[in-house]
């Protein structure tokens, strides 16, 4: 079945299982191997991606749910004129990725909170990052990581 | 333009476009004499570090470890970049590729010089039989904390500084000036006297036809500024940005995925399958069956995989369905009965029987400690099954066509992993390619090759491009597990409660071998094991036998010190007056934690020290019991790795190192029932999350001792500390891990 997608702001067809999850999708059809495979039952977030601004786990989206809905993607969170997100610049300045596997997840579960809460309370953390696990244990640096994105953030909208 | 010694070989060489290449390997020489007919002939070559310069002055450090997120190409570039005074802005890395004159031949040298022991975790994908020497020398292993330690320490810092010394002498020719007066910096010579300076680049061709030294003066501590900096770790923009390259990223023309299942009893075998309703699922291609690995069983019975049974199909999504609609019917081998309450259960007979037992040390009059003892201490601890569970499931990609393989994998040896891929295959293994990806965690799951192995079958039954994805459910019940372990105590204190015998006795060891060993003085020692097999697989896991023994002896000496009446941080100091490296560390965990300041009721600090890898880490934690629930409310540590390379990846290991612990100590559990494992995934193997997981504080000692190791030391300690500060806060004393059994965690 032909399904269209609106990917990172483009439109692409692809002819799918409509019960396929989107992850697949993501990584099999349209070759965006930014999100990650982890558990397939939405228990560590490194399949999350951004629908219309909110964070959902890829692995367990059928395809159809989604069509007609804005998907972004890791590859799609940069702004697109070659800088960097407020995220992934406080995440090189905190060091944060290890392994790195589960960073692009981490990342959509973050954007999807700064959206919403621009200055995220450690409670509020709490709530929106855990669904993501770092098996590296980078759980610190990650909550430092997002505040400091939350101060730069609110200085550039100022 | 090569040279030779007994103990090193060094050559330069020009590369394309005029730039300098620089290799250093050791070779067999100077050998323990036990081992002179078993290794390489005078003459083989056997590279284990290069650096290249190219003209636009870049230099690039070809390091033969892999990244599985411990950041050691970064630390290793630094060692390098630091002898040879290079601008690290124009530093480059580069994994070396899995052939052999890339070998890890350091660790090979560590053997071989009686240096450094080659873990054991790391045989069973050397050779499958045996430790061989010979075997040992092919080596490209990431594991047991070595790569700074080896590579580093006998490679990259040779190889700068033979680099530096050879520019040198090159711009002294040129400008007709003494090599003494040539100062480097930043990649730049300099000669003041006459105001001139060039890149590096400009004299690399020249450098180049030079015989580098293999023993070049290296930098004393007080002159290091690029290691002992905390540089940004070069792998991490791709790692943000969704560009990183893992083995699941690898995408071909014309590829189709496949995932198996194996028998879920370990070491059992396909009776029979009825593949008809998967066969229907649309997009599926073949069922196949595979059989059990050929490697030969070794240490921990790694030739006890059992078979599997692989759905193809055009889609992840297909084969998982496909996989589901299978009917199999398996042999259980045997094994069908056991479970986590037998194997329990024969650990405490063998140990009571003690037939066979191995001793680990012997020291003073054990009997006279325990006849003149005041007070007998006795306690047994267990400590269950534990799984990896990388974050990035087992995968690999392989294409096998025309006599020849290539694969595409992330694993910790990738060298051993092509041996077997070509055993296999039954090709040679100069056709075997194999591309090692940046690995999503590893921690010693991914030195055993099963899955490649299978990858490589599937795809040459497939004969086209084929990407082996396992699930989470086969990753966790799969695995090659840290051990279940069981062991008992006992210790004779005197009247003044200090210990003056102690008795360990436990089973299943693994390796380093110092893992059961405590550092203090204590007159009369007994410690021994037993080994008490069972079907179920074991590899190594993160720090290896230092995680469980670390739990045991930190916990016990704990309990000594309660029965004893004294405080257990002041207990452990006295204990070890003669050891001033492992004392400035307890003493400074136990500063930064406030020790002395008294903590209310229903709160408690635990402490905890363990020497592993050449490092020393005491952690402190502290706990509060809040209607019922224990929460951790911080964690201090301390780790003295000799020197830090680089202090902020040092932190970050030692971070990640106790998050690892902490997990396992409080929710890890991988239970055996009808010779199977029960649990599948995140929601019955939990971790700790953003919500559960402390704060951690880490110092760093830079005592200036031999370069030790980072990613796996900051574990051991991490659950003897958590128990111990439980204790202090409940009275109730954990000898059976995890804690989450019977207790719970509050945010």
């Amino acid at each position: 079945m032909k399904t269209t997608l609106s990917v990172n702001g483009t439109l692409r067809d692809v002819e799918t299982d409509p019960s396929k999850p989107l992850l697949w999708v993501l990584r099999e059809d349209l070759a965006l191997t930014g999100t990650k495979f982890g558990c397939g039952m939405a228990q560590c977030g490194a399949c999350t991606v951004m629908v219309d601004g909110v964070a959902i786990r890829s692995c367990v989206t059928p395809v159809e749910i989604v069509e007609g809905q804005e998907i972004v993607t890791i590859e799609g969170l940069a702004p697109g004129d070659g800088g960097l997100h407020p995220l992934q610049k406080a995440w090189i300045e905190h060091q944060v990725p290890q392994c790195g596997y589960c960073q692009s997840g981490q990342l959509m579960s973050a954007a999807a909170l700064l959206n919403d809460t621009p200055n995220p309370s450690d409670a509020e953390i709490n709530d929106a990052m855990e669904g993501n696990i770092c098996r590296c244990g980078m759980y610190g640096r990650i909550r430092d990581a997002i505040k400091t994105a939350a101060r730069e953030k609110g200085q550039t909208n100022e | 333009m090569n040279k030779w010694t007994r103990r090193a070989f060094i050559s330069a060489g020009v590369v394309a476009g005029g730039g300098l290449l620089v290799g250093v390997a050791l070779r067999p020489g100077n050998l323990a004499d036990d081992l002179q007919d078993v290794v390489a002939a005078e003459g083989e070559t056997l590279v284990h570090a290069f650096l290249k310069i190219d003209q636009n002055n870049v230099v690039t450090m070809i390091v033969p470890h892999a990244e599985l997120g411990q950041g050691a190409q970064t630390a290793l570039a630094q060692m390098a970049a630091e002898e040879m005074d290079a601008d690290w802005d124009l530093v480059r890395i580069e994994e070396a590729p899995a052939l052999g004159e890339y070998a890890a031949y350091a660790m090979g040298r560590g053997v071989l010089f009686k240096d450094l022991p080659l873990p054991n975790a790391v045989v069973p994908t050397i050779d499958g039989v045996m430790m061989r020497v010979a075997d040992a020398m092919s080596l490209q292993i990431t594991g047991g904390s070595l790569s700074v330690r080896a590579t580093g320490q006998y490679g990259m810092r040779v190889a700068g500084a033979a680099t530096k010394d050879m520019l040198r002498q090159a711009a002294a020719n040129a400008w007709n000036v003494p090599v003494e007066e040539i100062e480097t910096e930043n990649s730049i010579l300099l000669h003041r006297a006459t105001s001139r300076s060039e890149p590096y680049a400009t004299f690399a061709p020249d450098a180049a036809g030079m015989t580098p030294s293999y023993t070049p003066k290296l930098k004393d501590i007080d002159a290091f500024s690029i290691i002992g900096r905390s540089v940004d770790r070069l792998d991490i923009p791709s790692k943000v940005d969704g560009t990183a390259k893992f083995a699941l990223d690898t995408r071909l023309p014309g590829m189709v995925y496949a995932t198996t299942r194996r028998a879920p009893v370990f070491g059992g075998s396909v009776l029979r399958v009825n593949d008809g309703e998967a066969r229907k699922i649309g997009g599926v291609i073949d069922v196949i069956t595979l059989p059990s690995s050929q490697s030969d069983a070794s240490v921990g019975g790694y030739g006890a995989t059992g078979e599997s049974v692989a759905v193809v199909a055009e889609s992840y999504w297909s084969a998982q369905q496909g996989l589901d609609a299978l009917e199999i019917e398996w042999d259980a081998k045997g094994n069908g009965a056991v479970s986590t309450e037998t194997i329990y259960a024969q650990h405490a007979r063998d140990i009571s029987a003690s037939e066979g037992r191995e001793s680990d040390l012997s020291v003073g009059d054990i009997d006279a400690a325990f006849s003149a003892a005041a007070e007998v201490v006795e306690a047994e601890y267990r400590v269950p099954y534990l799984a990896h569970t990388c974050m990035e499931p087992l995968n690999a990609t392989a294409h096998v066509s025309g006599g020849s393989c290539e694969i595409w994998v992330g694993c910790q040896n990738p060298l051993g992993f092509r041996r077997e891929v070509a055993e296999t295959l039954g090709l040679d293994e100069e056709r075997v390619t194999l591309h090692n990806c940046f690995m999503g965690g590893g921690f010693g799951r991914k030195s055993r090759s099963d899955w490649a192995v299978q990858t490589a079958r599937i795809a040459q039954a497939v004969g086209k491009p084929v990407q082996l994805i396992w699930s989470r459910e086969e990753d966790v019940r799969q695995d090659f597990y840290r051990p279940a372990s069981t062991s008992r105590f006992r210790a004779a204190l005197d009247d003044q409660g200090v210990p003056q015998g102690w008795q360990n006795t436990y089973v299943n060891k693994q390796e380093p071998v110092e893992a059961p060993l405590v550092p203090y003085a204590i007159a009369a020692q007994d410690i021994g094991y037993l080994q008490s097999a069972s079907h179920v697989p074991w590899g190594a896991w993160r720090s290896v036998d230092e995680s469980q023994h670390g739990f045991f002896t930190e916990s016990f000496i704990d309990e000594c010190a309660i029965a004893a009446g004294q405080d257990p941080y002041a207990y452990r100091a006295a204990l070890l007056a003669d050891r001033p490296r492992l004392r400035a560390v307890l003493d400074k965990a136990a500063q930064e934690a406030d020790w002395k300041t008294p903590l209310g009721a229903g709160r408690g600090r635990g402490i905890a020290i363990k020497e592993s890898f050449g490092s020393i880490v005491a952690e402190v934690v502290e706990v509060s019991l809040r209607g019922g629930e224990i929460k951790i409310d911080r964690v201090v540590a301390v780790i003295d790795p000799g020197v830090a390379v680089t202090p902020d990846g040092l932190k970050a290991q030692v971070e990640s190192g106790i998050i690892f612990g902490l997990t396992a100590a409080i929710y890890g559990d991988i239970t055996i029932e009808d010779g199977a494992v029960q649990q599948s995934n995140f929601h019955d193997y939990e971790m700790l999350r953003m919500s559960t997981a402390p704060k951690i504080e880490t110092h760093i000692i830079n005592s200036g001792h031999d370069m030790g190791g980072a990613g796996e030391p900051g574990t051991p300690p991490a659950a003897p500390a958590l128990a111990n500060a439980i204790f202090a806060a409940t009275g109730q004393r954990i000898r059976d891990l995890p804690l989450a059994r019977d207790m719970t965690f509050s945010v």
